[in-house]
């Protein structure tokens, strides 16, 4: 494909390597101490792969409880702690961390910058994250014994009051949860800031903010919902502590704290949390689908509006996880109204998408072939979720397994495909050497079965009345056969979890070398060397449209003149 | 093009019958319930009912959202791929289209419109549906992992199995469902019967069903309370008016005395069950567990967790986290001779 020697100012590496290879230590040092956007984005996503690992695990033991009725593989307590691990794992150490890192890593490229606004601000964020997880993780170690004594948190992801106070979860893994949030919560809003400043202030000559790259748009979208939306979680968090050791009743309703206030403020932060962390799969999805296809994107100040779109109606749409609660019939209304409203611009993507690859000459590498999974996968969540949106419906589906089957269908089939599609995609420009294909096509494939077998299928128990978050389940209500089959499921996309890890681990020291630009792609990280130098471009960058290298590619037949 | 088949959609088998199977794998799934199932699409009250026609509506629109933009999706795939490795050119760049794009607005706000003023239609009929005289009011008390229904007309109290009296549409008598909670959050939800409603301390609510068919319908907690959130079930007895009525009398009753159990009752009330269980017409009226002035009127003990036999009750009492690890009742420590003497004592009270 493309390795074309572009004239665009930073393409050749002029770094001198007269050194001699680090020793461990030194090496070690570097990767501790670094301020670099590349090496700290690197590492949100090392910390995060490894956590999308323990996640794994931690919910195939719970597809393995469940695998039959009255099983007896997990006792009840030890299921409890293992889907609240998983839920706020996946969220807050694997979700989050891989939106930062790949913001980290490409925003500072795509708008032709040297690194991030305030690259010891970004090393700050991304250790607080870190060391916030291994604070969540620490919990485990301590003794069974006096219940929730040194445990795991085992209140759900969501942690309702009044379960969470002392009075009916003794011990400190609530503690945990809610201080290793708190913790990690810092580094989230530190990194937002950071890409809200960078996106701000620091695009190259030529690049105003309707030439940004669309992967930057969103991610500015979402750094400025993540300042709006943290807070709640994190006061929240604050005002648990005190009532838990300080004598607050925030929460106490024994002493006329209220229960549904801890729901409001959760969902407040939950729902455009979710809303966070798809969006950067929107990103990604941006860039590979215009490439692979071999056009520009179909309609990019539509995508912009439907982003920003997105992230105002997203903050209005809270309370359809309450729908049960006893809202009035009015606020129900309005809920199932404002949730309908936020499918709209969403869907709008969707069409974008599709006329993007309409008349285009599609390519399907393994990045493509994760987003066409990806655009099949969403538009079915999205339709699921217009089902939950129906209030009345939402009675009989809330806390159920059609609920778990479309938020995993949006987490799994649109995130994480999308995080790797990015994966395979930018891994060549991060170390040079493309992932190997072969292996790529088996991941995607057996991926993609296991996850239909397994999210597909889940719909029904929820149809047919089973709740979500019990360890086991009675037998002759229809339920067991499709528990079986979504466990077998979940088992083969474990298979292709360890494909990809190997995938990862092999590519890095025998993948073909990938030189800059392996895909023929059009934005600024393209031009650099793979990997980049430490300082990205040796001169500004100047860009006449969205597309630089497009351009510079294309001379007589350039985007400027259309845009 | 040439060729003798009829080529009309109706006289083609296949696209028949797999319809067909489809129809029956539905139908065999969720609408044809043997009986005791927990199918939403299986209802047996006007609230579930609603529901479920709502659901078919929402279902259809989305239905065919998926099938256009799914079909859109497949011949995009299959029509655009690159098939030559050798022809290498661009395509031609489209970077937008002001009418198509106005076009994919309008349209989803015009579905959105429609399904919104369906569904709020349906939300006021059922949770503002005017409440009739003749309702039964019954109060629900969710506890860590137990049910307690109070029927203040009768003045009794019971758990984890509901009765209730079947409603006729032309005389209606619905059961209005006060819920209330002594702990943490809990949800009522029998499927079949209504949506569910959390139970919120500091926070009533409120349900209401009209069964007309007699029969068991099942349900369990929806909302996690802690550990044996998933064994606190629900059974709801739907019952023709006398059958009710009938049961309802039994229930007033104070407890049975006989005069055989004694040594057994004497256990009941010297060990510390009292501080936790109520017995009607005796010394004990706690109020943190189950009342047991009936308890051999239920078919289960531990809401849902044993069939209730006396073999059962022995071993619950004896250890019940054998059946339910993590319930609140704690193991009293009883020899084999007060746990017999206590089993056949409580097997009295019918």
């Amino acid at each position: 494909m493309a390795d074309s020697s572009i004239p665009i100012g930073g393409s050749l590496d002029v770094t001198s390597h007269g050194r001699s290879t680090p020793t461990a230590i030194e090496w070690l040092h570097e990767w501790v101490v670094t301020v670099d956007h590349k090496k700290l984005g690197i590492l949100y996503v090392v910390y995060a792969i490894f956590f999308l690992l323990v996640g794994g695990v931690e919910a195939l033991l719970i597809r393995l409880q469940l695998a039959a009725p009255h099983n007896h593989f997990i006792s009840p307590q030890t299921f409890n702690r293992l889907f609240t691990m998983h839920g706020t794992t996946m969220v807050f150490l694997v979700g989050m961390p891989f939106v930062f890192g790949f913001a980290n890593y490409l925003v500072p490229l795509m708008v032709g910058a040297r690194d991030m606004a305030f690259p010891r601000l970004n090393a700050f964020s991304f250790w607080m994250t870190a060391f916030g997880g291994l604070l969540l993780y620490y919990s485990f170690i301590g003794g069974s014994g006096l219940y929730g004594m040194g445990s795991a948190p085992d209140v759900g992801w969501w942690a309702y009051a009044p379960l969470t106070l002392r009075a009916f979860t003794p011990g400190h893994s609530t503690d945990y949860w809610a201080l290793s949030l708190i913790v990690s919560g810092f580094g989230t809003v530190g990194a937002a800031v950071n890409i809200i400043a960078t996106s701000l202030s620091m695009r190259c000559k030529g690049m105003t903010l309707l030439k940004m790259p669309l992967f930057v748009w969103l991610n500015l979208v979402v750094a400025g919902m993540v300042l709006v939306t943290i807070t709640p979680l994190t006061a929240a968090q604050v005002m648990l502590v005190i009532d838990r050791y300080l004598g607050g009743h925030f929460f106490d309703t024994q002493a006329g704290g209220s229960a549904v206030v801890w729901m409001h403020f959760f969902w407040i932060f939950g729902h455009p949390e979710v809303y966070v962390l798809v969006l950067p799969a929107f990103a990604i999805a941006n860039e590979i689908v215009p490439v692979f296809s071999r056009k520009a994107i179909f309609g990019y100040p539509a995508m912009v509006a439907a982003s920003v779109g997105i992230a105002f109606i997203s903050m209005t749409v809270w309370a359809h996880h309450m729908f049960t609660v006893g809202m009035t019939s009015f606020g129900n209304a309005f809920f199932t109204l404002s949730t309908m409203l936020v499918g709209i611009p969403t869907g709008i993507k969707i069409f974008n998408w599709l006329a993007t690859m309409w008349g285009g000459k599609i390519r399907f590498a393994t990045p493509m072939l994760f987003c066409t999974a990806f655009l099949i996968q969403f538009l079915v969540a999205g339709l699921t979720g217009i089902m939950l949106s129906a209030a009345p419906w939402n009675w009989q589906l809330h806390n159920s397994y059609f609920v778990i089957a479309h938020f995993h269908y949006v987490l799994v089939g649109a995130i994480v495909f999308c995080i790797f599609a990015g994966i395979y995609y930018w891994y060549p420009k991060v170390t040079g050497r493309l992932l190997n294909e072969t292996l790529g096509k088996w991941h995607f494939w057996l991926f993609a079965i296991g996850f239909h077998v397994t999210f597909d299928f889940m719909h029904i128990p929820g149809l047919m009345g089973m709740p979500r978050s019990i360890y086991t389940y009675e037998p002759g209500r229809g339920w067991e056969t499709w528990n079986l089959i979504v466990s077998i499921g979940g088992a083969i996309q474990g298979i292709a979890t360890l494909i990809f890890a190997f995938n990862l681990f092999w590519s890095y020291f025998r993948g073909k070398r990938a030189g800059n630009d392996p895909w023929d792609a059009w934005t600024l990280e393209w031009s650099t060397s793979s990997p980049p130098p430490a300082y990205n471009f040796p001169v500004e960058p100047e860009v006449l449209s969205r597309r630089p290298l497009w351009d510079l590619k294309h001379p007589d037949d350039p985007d400027w003149r259309y845009e | 093009m040439a060729g003798n088949r009829d080529r009309r959609f109706c006289s083609s088998w296949i696209p028949r019958g797999v319809l067909l199977l489809l129809w029956a794998g539905w139908v065999r799934c969720f609408a044809a319930d043997p009986g005791g199932g927990t199918s939403i699409f299986n209802p047996a009250s006007t609230p579930a009912a609603a529901t479920r026609d709502l659901a078919y509506f929402v279902l259809g629109i989305t239905g065919a959202i998926f099938l256009v933009v799914g079909s859109l999706l497949a011949y995009v795939i299959f029509r655009f791929r690159q098939r030559s490795q050798d022809n290498i050119a661009e395509p031609p760049q489209v970077y937008g289209s002001n009418q198509v794009e106005l076009a994919w607005t309008v349209i989803p706000v015009l579905i959105v419109v429609v399904l919104f003023l369906a569904t709020a239609r349906m939300i006021f009929a059922i949770q503002d549906a005017p409440k009739p005289q003749s309702a039964l009011d019954i109060t629900v008390v969710g506890h860590q992992f137990w049910w307690e229904f109070r029927y203040p007309k009768f003045g009794f109290v019971t758990a984890n199995e509901l009765h209730v009296p079947t409603s006729n549409p032309t005389d209606p008598t619905p059961t209005y469902l006060t819920l209330l909670s002594a702990d943490v959050d809990h949800s009522f939800w029998v499927p079949r019967l209504s949506g569910k409603t959390d139970l919120i301390p500091n926070h009533p609510n409120s349900l209401w069903i009209d069964p007309g068919t007699p029969g068991v319908y099942l349900g369990q907690c929806a909302q996690f309370c802690g550990t044996q959130h998933a064994k606190m079930l629900l059974r709801v007895y739907v019952q023709s008016p006398a059958d009710f009525e009938a049961w309802a009398h039994a229930q007033q009753q104070a407890a049975a005395n006989s005069a055989s159990v004694a040594e057994g009752r004497k256990v009941f009330e010297t060990q510390a069950c009292i501080n936790c269980h109520t017995v009607k017409g005796t010394v004990a009226t706690g109020r943190f567990g189950p009342d047991l002035t009936h308890l051999m009127s239920r078919d289960t003990l531990a809401s849902g967790a044993a069939l209730n036999t006396p073999e059962n009750l022995r071993a619950w009492i004896k250890n019940p986290d054998d059946f339910k690890p993590g319930s609140l009742m704690p193991a009293m420590k009883l020899s084999d001779q007060q746990l017999d003497q206590l089993t056949a004592y409580l097997a009295t009270l019918r």
